[in-house]
């Protein structure tokens, strides 16, 4: 027996003749975790020290292209560099004078919000965070962010990038943290038409240049290039911030509903850096929901359905 | 590699998380939808050949750790691995004596157990996917046998 169990002992039995029992065992206890996770979501520390154990994988996975982006940056060429600063300050005079507008609406808009007795305009917080290109899963949209835990992130917090609405983080761990984006087909986020404040929800396709609104009736008021904007019902994303076009509404008499689908306004498949949104909710939050955003543990309501597996 | 060689255990870490990095490795979308799953190639192979040194429990460590990785439910891969696990460790010195190709079409049909049981989650915890991509990865990680076979052979016996 001792010269069996010698390690590297290729050709012999498994150890243990209790092995269905064992199996049983490990499946169970598997099954017990996913009732946990799924159900109470009470797995938070296991999930934080798992997550960190596989980061340094992670890192590894990313560093490779990491690597080329730095190389690519350093051999940019002289003359596309120039080209890019004459584009970027005839960008940042204009920024200027927008900014100047801006401020000037923004008080202009403190002043009516006072006048209408109104809370005050959303307490922000902005952070930058880099998009890992880590493959999670292939069917489904979600990516990693380097912030976590020890950024301030929770789940359920906005993210966006320069366009509009990029997603939502689903997962927090101590350093990197998942989002679902926006075209996920577990995603969905109230909407509404800029044009005339009509609401509905859109819907992620599984293809990251198109979402769809399977909820407007087939006389609704939608044409193709209308501008969707977040509404900031279901608490999850601030109100007005850009979401996507309409790129296309089929309307079949024979169908109820019209079959529309936008095009999202971020850049959903080719983003390296996201903002995280931390954001206090105007709407009144369903009883039990503690009011602060960092305490804020989003269940997923009917409206952001983002159901995190 | 030599060290590797002699120390099973330490191949059995060392290719475990090479898969596993291999399993997040950026891909094009389409190349993306045929990645085999290789750490449970990993699995099948070690329960097959050296059912001493990867065990049941190793399988199910394996499946946490994919579990952690993709940010699924916790548990999903574990249990999947465990079942494959059993399964070949139950069959495993019959399945050793079958020819190559013969043994592919034993992997696929594990990979088939294991894709349909990740489906049956899926749409048990509210996620379901019904892409047919989803059934490709059995394909590919079957023809990938042969080759895999040969690669794991030659790294644990030749130190």
């Amino acid at each position: 027996m001792a010269a069996l169990r010698k390690p590297g002992a290729r050709y012999a039995p498994p150890r243990g003749s209790a092995l269905g029992l064992r199996a049983i065992i490990l499946m169970a206890v598997s099954i017990g975790l996913m009732v946990v996770d799924q159900r109470q979501h009470e797995l938070g520390v296991i999930r934080a020290a798992l997550s960190a154990a596989v980061w340094p994988l992670q890192r590894l996975v990313h560093s490779p292209v990491a690597a080329w982006e730095s190389v690519h940056s350093a051999l940019a060429t002289h003359r596309s560099l120039l080209g890019e600063i004459e584009s970027l300050r005839g960008a940042a005079r204009e920024n200027d004078l927008k900014v100047l507008r801006l401020e000037s609406l923004e008080q202009e808009n403190v002043r009516l919000r006072a006048l209408l007795n109104a809370a005050p305009p959303d307490a922000e917080k902005v952070q930058a965070a880099t998009v890992l290109r880590v493959d999670l899963d292939p069917l489904r949209h979600r990516v990693l962010i380097d912030r976590g835990t020890r950024d301030g992130v929770v789940r359920g917090q906005p993210v966006i990038d320069a366009g509009g609405v990029y997603g939502q983080t689903i997962n927090a761990g101590p350093m990197a943290s998942e989002v679902i984006l926006l075209s996920d087909p577990n995603h969905a986020m109230p909407v509404q038409i800029e044009r005339n404040g009509l609401r509905t929800i859109a819907v992620g396709s599984g293809d990251p240049q198109r979402l769809t609104l399977p909820y407007l009736p087939r006389n609704a008021d939608v044409q193709v290039d209308d501008l969707l904007v977040s509404s900031g019902l279901g608490g999850i994303f601030p109100a007005g911030l850009p979401v996507g076009r309409i790129a296309e509404v089929r309307r079949d008499p024979s169908q109820p509903l019209a079959t529309v689908s936008a095009t999202p306004a971020a850049a959903l498949d080719r983003d390296r850096e996201v903002l995280v949104l931390w954001y206090t909710p105007r709407v009144p939050l369903p009883a039990g929901e503690p009011p602060a955003p960092a305490a804020r543990e989003p269940a997923p309501r009917a409206k952001d359905r983002s159901r995190t597996p | 590699m030599s060290d590797a060689g002699r120390n099973p255990r330490l191949t059995l870490l060392v290719t475990s998380l090479a898969a596993l990095v291999l399993c997040g490795l950026p891909l094009p979308r389409a190349a993306d939808a045929l990645r085999p799953d290789l750490l449970l190639l990993v699995v099948i192979w070690f329960a097959l050949m050296m059912p001493r040194v990867g065990g049941l429990f190793y399988a199910w460590i394996a499946g946490l750790a994919l579990d952690a990785f993709r940010g699924v439910v916790l548990g999903q891969n574990a249990l999947a691995f465990v079942m494959i696990a059993f399964l070949v460790h139950r069959f495993h010195l019959r399945v050793r004596m079958f020819p190559l190709m013969h043994q592919s079409l034993v992997v696929m049909s594990l990979l088939w157990v294991y894709q349909f049981t990740l489906f049956w989650i899926d749409g048990v915890t509210g996620h379901p996917l019904t892409d047919w991509a989803r059934w490709l990865p059995v394909v590919t990680g079957a023809l990938l046998w042969p080759v895999f076979n040969g690669l794991m052979g030659r790294i644990t016996v030749r130190g």
